[in-house]
Parts: structure tokens; sequence; C-alpha cells
């Protein structure tokens, strides 16, 4: 049973009205509301009872009409004046009287009818369906099983979007974030069990402070992956609010958490140990406060040869368990390289001591330890052309050997390119001796240290 | 040599021994503090990365606290390091930021391999660093899965470290104009017996 209430003007109230007997409610038009009310009869009783209830419910003149289907239900509530209730299988007969401008269609189609002098439901409805057919098509056949009561269709449910979010506002300024930190766990409570309703969880925190006589302050949290924990939400909104706190005293708070699949992991019993991400993101909050967040991070190689060029992005542990569970990885990363065969034959033939030889197993691959930014130097050259002695902030000191040099250019076609020609420098200093790498800047003729073999 | 994957675990419970990660340098041992000291351009970073290498190789997830900001991502890729399981913590010279982002992480749990990098940290900073601050760091990671390593120019910890690592650069190898890489000492010293390696450093 549907039951339909229709006033020009009152979405609102009959959405509210229709929201205490069904969550099933079709917007229908603007003054006309549609629900299910199937199962109100162990409550109220017969559907005589029903639209008593509801009118009641309803406190203002409305025209309701109960009915089998939606349709039905809508044209006799818009036809009918005062309560309507059409027993199941008299929908033709109540509904014959009714105008037949109610029953909506194509303009073409409504002149048509005019034409043949049809005036109402019920004479529409006694024309022979075949006849219909031929002349008005599949829009005829429709909208004469309206006329007749036969709709069947189902009720078009409006839903609200979900939303979670809670204002407050106190009845005087907060002065000190400690009272607005309560009222945010207040607030993250209540919101987490609603989420917890909806077997949801969050992926941002959004907390906006409406300051007094200041601009509002916005505080953004986005979460690499999809929490519920109200006090580690806490946790992080009060490092946040730490890091950075309001310029003045707080008026109003609005926190909007926003929902999203909660996150579904298949532990592997033999993957090695992670980080509980829960945990690991207060941590990282924390050490973000302290160092700053451009200097925490994953470090990630950019596609491109200009020296030291990298970017750094979130730790993503659920991401990274996945490919470690065996599936597949999206980026290319390099693979160890072990030694290559004929290593110890390469050693014998160049005298390596033998001491050497005997742990030639463990060759590992030589790093380079950077100076950020690149040390400004001073470099002389030999004869050949070749450093011969270095000095820079970190020491001085003569070269006793060195490789090179390797030009290595790039980004020309940019406003930012680079021209370098590098040497690999080992020099003696009683400061700073050690396996450097230099470079000349050949656009600006300056050499730099950028870092050492380490 | 003790080392995961040669030592049945059985045995190793039964000898008390704990687990060792990794195989560079006969592995450090997981659960304890390990400390590499040498001066510059002898090898502490490779060691360093070789461990990184080896622990993210295992699927584990690794921080280096890195308090100058040396670190090289690209030459660390290059030496078999899985940058997407690294966490780095640039701290901008500031040693007492670096301790206290060693600290948190070790607390954190999950993490195979926590790194702090003192490498290019003064001598006269590093020494002042207390005794307790490095007891704190060992006690976080004791009976955890996590291995804690520091890396700087001189030997800081004392006691709390389990295996101390000293690395000295023996000479650079160069082949014709050609940079091959460095020799390498070093000096392993566990429970007052020491042992000497020597490794090549490769270009």
């Amino acid at each position: 049973m549907f039951a339909c209430l229709h006033t020009p003007g009152n979405l609102p109230l009959l959405v509210e009205c229709a929201g205490y007997f069904s969550p099933f409610i079709e917007e229908t038009a603007d003054g006309t509301v549609v629900f299910d009310i199937r199962g109100l009869r162990l409550i109220y009783g017969t559907p005589e009872q029903i639209a008593a209830a509801i009118e009641r419910r309803m406190g203002l003149k409305a025209n309701l009409a109960i009915a089998t289907n939606p349709d039905a239900a809508i044209h006799a509530a818009r036809g009918i004046a005062g309560i309507t209730v059409i027993a199941p299988g008299r929908e033709a007969k109540a509904l014959a009287p009714l105008p037949l401008y109610l029953l909506g269609g194509s303009s073409e189609f409504a002149r048509t009818l005019d034409t043949w002098g049809i005036r109402t439901f019920g004479e529409f409805a006694a024309l022979p369906p075949l006849g219909i057919a031929a002349r008005l098509g599949d829009e005829g056949v429709a909208m004469q099983r309206l006329a007749r009561g036969q709709g069947d269709r189902l009720l078009r449910v409006s839903k609200d979007p979900l939303e979670f979010f809670e204002e407050f506002e106190p009845e005087s300024t907060l002065d000190l974030l400690e009272p607005v930190v309560l009222l945010l766990g207040r607030m993250l409570n209540d919101l987490c069990a609603r989420l917890r309703a909806h077997a949801l969880a969050v992926n941002e925190i959004r907390v906006r402070l409406k300051l007094e006589r200041a601009p509002d302050h916005v505080a953004t949290l986005c979460l690499p992956i999809p929490m519920l924990d109200a006090q580690v939400f806490l946790k992080l909104l009060q490092l946040e609010l730490d890091a950075r706190p309001p310029q003045a005293p707080v008026e109003r708070i609005r926190l909007d958490l926003k929902p999203v699949e909660p996150r579904t992991t298949q532990h592997g019993l033999f993957l090695p140990a992670s980080p509980e991400p829960e945990k690991l993101e207060i941590t990282l909050a924390r050490i973000r406060a302290l160092v700053g967040a451009a200097n925490l991070g994953t470090p990630e190689l950019v596609d491109t040869h200009r020296p030291d060029s990298f970017r750094l992005t979130h730790l993503r542990i659920l991401q990274t368990s996945l490919v470690r569970a065996g599936i597949p990885a999206t980026s290319q990363e390099p693979v160890l390289q072990n030694p290559v065969a004929g290593d110890t034959n390469r050693a014998q033939r160049h005298e390596l001591p033998v001491r050497v030889i005997a742990c030639l197993a463990s060759f590992q691959k030589l790093i380079l330890r950077r100076f950020r930014p690149p040390q400004h130097a001073q470099v002389w050259r030999g004869t050949d052309g070749r450093p011969s002695r270095i000095s820079f902030s970190k020491g001085d000191g003569r070269v006793i050997d060195c490789a090179g040099p390797w030009r290595t250019s790039g980004d020309w076609w940019t406003g930012e390119p680079w021209d370098h020609e590098e040497w690999d420098v080992e020099i003696t200093s009683a400061t700073a001796g050690g396996v450097l790498r230099v470079h000349r800047d050949c656009r600006r003729g300056e050499w730099f240290v950028e870092g050492s073999y380490d | 040599m003790a080392t995961l994957a040669a030592v049945h675990p059985a045995t190793a419970i039964s000898r008390n021994e704990p687990e060792f990660l990794g195989s560079v340098l006969g592995g450090i041992p997981i659960g304890a503090l390990t400390e590499i000291a040498g001066p510059a351009s002898s090898g502490r970073t490779t060691v360093l990365c070789a461990l990184l290498a080896e622990a993210t190789a295992g699927g584990g997830f690794c921080a280096l606290i890195d308090t100058q900001g040396a670190f090289d991502p690209a030459s660390a890729a290059a030496a078999g390091v899985r940058l997407s399981q690294v966490l780095w913590v640039r701290c901008g010279g500031n040693a007492e930021h670096a301790l206290k982002a060693a600290d948190m992480l070790a607390q954190a749990g999950g993490f195979g391999l926590v790194a702090l990098d003192l490498a290019d940290t003064p001598a006269k900073i590093s020494r002042r660093i207390p005794l307790a601050a490095w007891f704190r760091l060992r006690r976080a990671v004791q009976n955890t899965k996590t291995a804690l390593v520091s890396v700087g120019a001189c030997f800081n910890a004392s006691t709390s470290a389990a295996l101390k690592i000293e690395l000295a650069r023996d000479r650079a190898v160069w082949r014709g104009r050609l940079l091959e890489g460095m020799e390498i000492t070093a000096r392993r010293t566990r429970h007052h017996q020491s042992r000497l390696e020597t490794f090549v450093a490769r270009r």
C-alpha cells in the first residue's frame, strides 16, 4: 500500500510528515509526496486507521490518498479532496471521475484525446486497448493502464546524501585550545558512532573554527587509509591545532567527516610485520610537527637526469602490503644488483689485496652522501687541467687522484637548465679527507662539491 | 657467522642468541642497538644502505632519520633499497629532533629497521647526547622485531649498543680514469670480541 499527500507549496512539511511513517519517500513534485506504508497495519490497523493517523500527524489541510500502487494514490490525492482510501481492485472505479489532465502525458496526446471528446479517466479507460495501441502507441497504452489504476512502478526514493558533521556554538568564546579539543572529542565520539552504525569509515576530517573578528580557521586532515577511531582522530586534530593554533578566540566549531567505505585487508601469515596504520599516523603527525611536513615522507625518484631529483610522498602501508602480498607493483623499482660473475678474476687482474679477494662476496654498492645544497668550492687545476686542490666550507685538501670529467646537461628547453662537468676526486686533508664528487657549473663557471662517497 | 638465513630458529633459541637482520658484515641483531662509526668516506652509508636493501627486500618497512638530510635516494635505489618501504625523516641538522623522531618511530613499532644517521653531525654535538637517551632507544626496541642502527663519526652509545662496527677506508680503487670503488675495513665488536672484515664498496 502507498499513501500520497498533496497540498501545494508545502513540500518540506509533507516530507517531514511522511518520514514519520516510512523511510521510503518519493518527492513526486512540488506539493506531492508518496510513501510506502506497507507494514503499518500492525501498528495502526486498517488503511482507514492509518489514514487517520497520517492526518493527525499532518496537522494541516492536505489531500491524502491510499492505494495499492503509487500512481493511483498520486492521482487520487491530486483529484479528490480530503481522505481517500481505495480498496484493492477498485482503483478504476475510484479514479473514473477524475479529469484527464491529471494523467499528464505529452501535449499531442492530450490534444488527440480532447479531439476524441475524452474528458475523464473513466472514459479513457473504457476505450479498447488494441485501438489505443494502434492509434497512440506505447504512450497511449501506458497512460490507459494508469487511468485504470494499474500502475506497477517502484518508488523513486529520494535519499539524502550521507553527511556527517556537527556544529557547536559555546555560550562564550573559547580562548584556550583545551576546551576546543574537549568539544571536538565529544563531537567525534557522536559522529564516529553514527558512522559505525552505517558501517562507514573516514578518510578526511575538516574542522572549521569561526573566530572572533578574524577569518575562519580551517584544519583539514587527509588520512591515507580509511579509519574509524575517535581517539586517533582527536589526537591528530590536537597535534594539528597545536602546530597551527587559531589566532583568535573561537566562537563556533564545525566538524565534518568525509565518509568512505572501510578498508578490508587480508593479512598474510608469513608477511613481515608492518606499522599499524592508526598508530603510525599519530607518530607521523608528531614528527611532522617536529621537523615540518616537507621533511617527512617516502622518497620517490623523478623521471629525469637532473642530479638529486626526487619527491617525497606519503608512506602507503596498505598499498605496499598488497604489493608484498603478490599483487603486481605499479611502479618499476630497481632490483638489488648482485656482484657480477667474474669479480674474483677482475680483482686478481687489478691486484687487489689478498684479504679483499677472500671477502669478495661482500661487495657493496658505493653510496653518495649529498650536501644539500651543494657546497660552493674553490678548485685549482693542474697543468693537465685536472683538479689539484679543493677548498670548500668543510675543509680543503690536496687532490690525490681524480677521475673525469663527465659532461652532463639537460632541461635547456626550460627556464632551469643545467650543464655540469663532474669529477670524482680523492683529497687528503686533516679535517675533511675523503672521496668527493665535485662539479663545475659550466653556465656560471663555478665549482661545487655535490657530496662525498661514503 | 650467525645470519637469519643460516641459523635454524631452534638453534638460535637454544644458544640464547638474538636473531640477526641481513648478512652485511655478519648481520645486525634484531631488538638491539647497533652502532656504525667511522670518518667521512669510510663506507658508513654504504653499509647502512646495504642493510636497508636487505630489510626492504624481505618486505619490511624501514625508517631513516637523516639528521643532515644527506641521503641520496638515487644511490640507495641503485643499491637495491625499495624506496616505497622507506620512511625518510630529514631533521635539518638538529640532532635533538633526530633523537626524538627515532624514539617515536622505535616506539611506534612495526619497522624492521630504524636507522639514525648522525654521520655528518659534529662530534662535539653527538658526544653531548646523554647516555640516558641511548638507553631509552635501546629499551624502545628491546624484545621487538625492530633493529636499531646509529651511524656516526664516533661511538656514542657506550654499553647501550649490542654491536659496534668501526669502519675505515683503506684506499680508493681507481682504474684508469675511473673511480672503481673503495676498500673498506670493518672492525665488528660484540661481547668484547672483535673481528676484522674487509669489503669493497664498488661504484
